[in-house]
């Protein structure tokens, strides 16, 4: 059976339809990650599976439970880190984990024992009397994860976990996570960094304007929508060169200032950037980053 | 859309959202309770015993007598009022701990009653200091003025649950002034809380009738006096009408802010 089950998910604001008719599965143990530009409809679909807000239609199955109405047992086996920390100010590092578990209906002697568990495994070891004002951005992020895991849940629900964290502060979540999988839980997060959702994501779903406009494995997903290399050119006259360049790729943009060249083979494009030495190019493998923004566009979205 | 109607379902899960309430006061507790105590000392000794010299006896009793059941009654209100207008307004919308509680295995009903309980809560230890201060200054009637203990609670439950509604509609902390402003200040003065509301004109005295403070008044009045108080019944009737209507509207209005 699978850990969650969405079928022809659909939820109104006022006159907007935000999340317009979203199937959606995700087996035991794998880490998912739901892909979309801003107001795309991935927290909106988060909170709906998490029996947070009431769908208009559609049917959602959480970890054999339905949602919305039997959403407390399914939240019981769930942990939850929302995209902006909700940590308790007026409490300690170690506080916020006992509060935060009598929330499950954990007795105080049931999760004191696991506190020193819970703040190594954040990396936040010997801060247990800590206040929360004193934590750095990274430091009340992973305080969010150790409190999600209070109720040693099976399942884990992330929107945004790494939104906001410099490098050192993302590659370590992105460790932790890792090691949240290995012991079989079962993840799924919102990220709109590609980087990441190729990291650690088994599967991805590319969401866009409430639909799923794509979904599978990273890899597949690249090597079905796009090409293999890419070789990103800028500097003077870069759009004469690109008329000039445009039979020797597959396909070519043109986004501000740069020249973007999506083909399976390179050579003819460097071979013909060496005649105009003023240009500055970087060849690299194709992402899922280009194929977000093929299948979603350039246009910002605020 | 019918779930926005449905009437609130009970769980005893709410203690936790009361203790985690509590926890934070403790650490607050002392200049808490000194707040407690000093407003009523103040109020109570400066228009009771000053006011009080120049009007002579009120109702057949001191001023100070007079103005410490509607004083009781009026503070218990206000206790409750800040308690779920700008401290729950701070956890629902400023510090998101509400969202952090309902995604643990609890509901916003849970939040809600968690929330008026614990403004019930207030209001009672302000109460109990208050009572502490009358029965200290020899106006306290015991054990009759024990019995205002448990009415003061249903008036902070009336009130915690009028607040609790006006939060689900609030757009920022200002937006309490006019709760405040228009309503409860006017409530205290047409409640008998400083003078019988016999004195007002015969209208004005049916809409005070119609407002939960007179109903606090009328009964912590003659039960800090030594005295049963006359429609005792209806009076906690009226206070309860307002506290469980008040609680339904709140959680109505609470779904339709949070639950969309």
């Amino acid at each position: 059976m699978n850990s969650l089950e969405v079928r022809g998910l659909r939820k109104r604001y006022g006159g907007e339809e935000v999340v317009c008719g979203v199937d959606l599965e995700v087996a035991p143990g794998e880490c998912f990650g739901l892909l979309g530009p801003n107001g795309a409809g991935k927290t909106t679909t988060l909170r709906l599976c998490l029996g947070l807000a009431d769908p208009d239609a559609g049917a959602i199955r959480l970890l054999g439970h339905e949602v919305p109405a039997h959403a407390r047992e399914a939240r019981a086996q769930v942990g939850v880190v929302p995209q902006f920390d909700n940590l308790d100010p007026d409490f300690s590092v170690a506080e916020n984990l006992l509060v935060y578990g009598r929330y499950f209906g954990l007795g105080d002697r049931a999760v004191a024992p696991r506190i020193p568990q819970l703040l190594e495994f954040a990396g936040l070891g010997g801060r247990a009397a800590a206040k929360i004002q004193t934590l750095s951005g990274g430091m009340k992020r992973r305080l969010t994860l150790a409190r999600a895991l209070v109720n040693d849940p099976r399942m884990l629900f992330m929107d945004e976990p790494t939104t906001g964290l410099d490098p050192q502060a993302r590659h370590l979540i992105w460790e932790r996570l890792r090691r949240l999988m290995q012991e079989g839980r079962t993840l799924v997060l919102t990220t709109h960094f590609m980087e990441e959702a190729e990291r650690l994501c088994n599967r991805v779903a590319i969401m866009d304007r409430g639909r799923i406009i794509a979904q599978g494995t990273p890899r597949e997903l690249i090597a079905r929508h796009i090409e293999a290399q890419v070789v990103e050119v800028h500097g003077p006259d870069v759009e004469g060169w690109m008329a000039q360049a445009k039979p020797l790729a597959q396909r070519t943009e043109l986004a501000g200032e740069t020249v973007f060249c999506y083909a399976d083979s390179v050579e003819p494009l460097i071979g013909s950037l060496r005649s105009r030495p003023e240009l500055l190019y970087m060849h690299r493998p194709a992402n899922l980053e280009d194929l977000f923004l093929k299948l979603t566009g350039r246009d910002l979205r605020d | 859309m019918t779930r926005f109607f449905a009437l609130p379902s009970f769980s005893l899960r709410f203690i936790a959202v009361w203790r985690r309430h509590f926890l934070v006061w403790r650490k607050l507790a002392i200049p808490s309770i000194l707040g407690n105590l000093a407003d009523p000392l103040i109020v109570l000794f400066g228009l009771g015993y000053g006011l009080g010299a120049a009007l002579g006896e009120v109702e057949g009793t001191s001023y100070f007598g007079f103005l410490a059941g509607g004083f009781m009654a009026s503070t218990t209100m206000y206790a409750a009022t800040f308690e779920s207008l700008f401290s729950a307004y701070s956890r629902m919308h400023v510090q998101k701990t509400w969202e952090a509680i309902v995604n643990a295995p609890m509901t916003l009903e849970d939040v809600l009653a968690g929330e008026w309980a614990w403004a019930a809560s207030k209001a009672l230890a302000a109460g109990i200091c208050i009572l502490a201060i009358v029965a200290a200054a020899g106006h306290a009637s015991f054990p009759s003025a024990l019995a205002a203990v448990p009415v003061v609670v249903l008036v902070g439950l009336a009130f915690a649950a009028l607040g609790l509604a006006v939060n689900a509609l609030a757009s920022g902390y200002d937006f309490f002034s006019y709760y405040m402003t228009l309503l409860l200040t006017p409530m205290m003065m047409l409640s008998g809380v400083f003078f019988p509301v016999e004195r007002l004109p015969e209208a004005v005295q049916a809409v005070a009738r119609a407002l939960p403070l007179y109903h606090g008044v009328e009964l912590v009045r003659p039960l800090l006096a030594g005295a049963l108080p006359a429609h005792a019944f209806l009076h906690l009737v009226v206070l309860a009408a307002y506290a469980l209507a008040g609680f339904y509207l709140a959680t109505v209005l609470t779904r339709r802010r949070l639950l969309t």
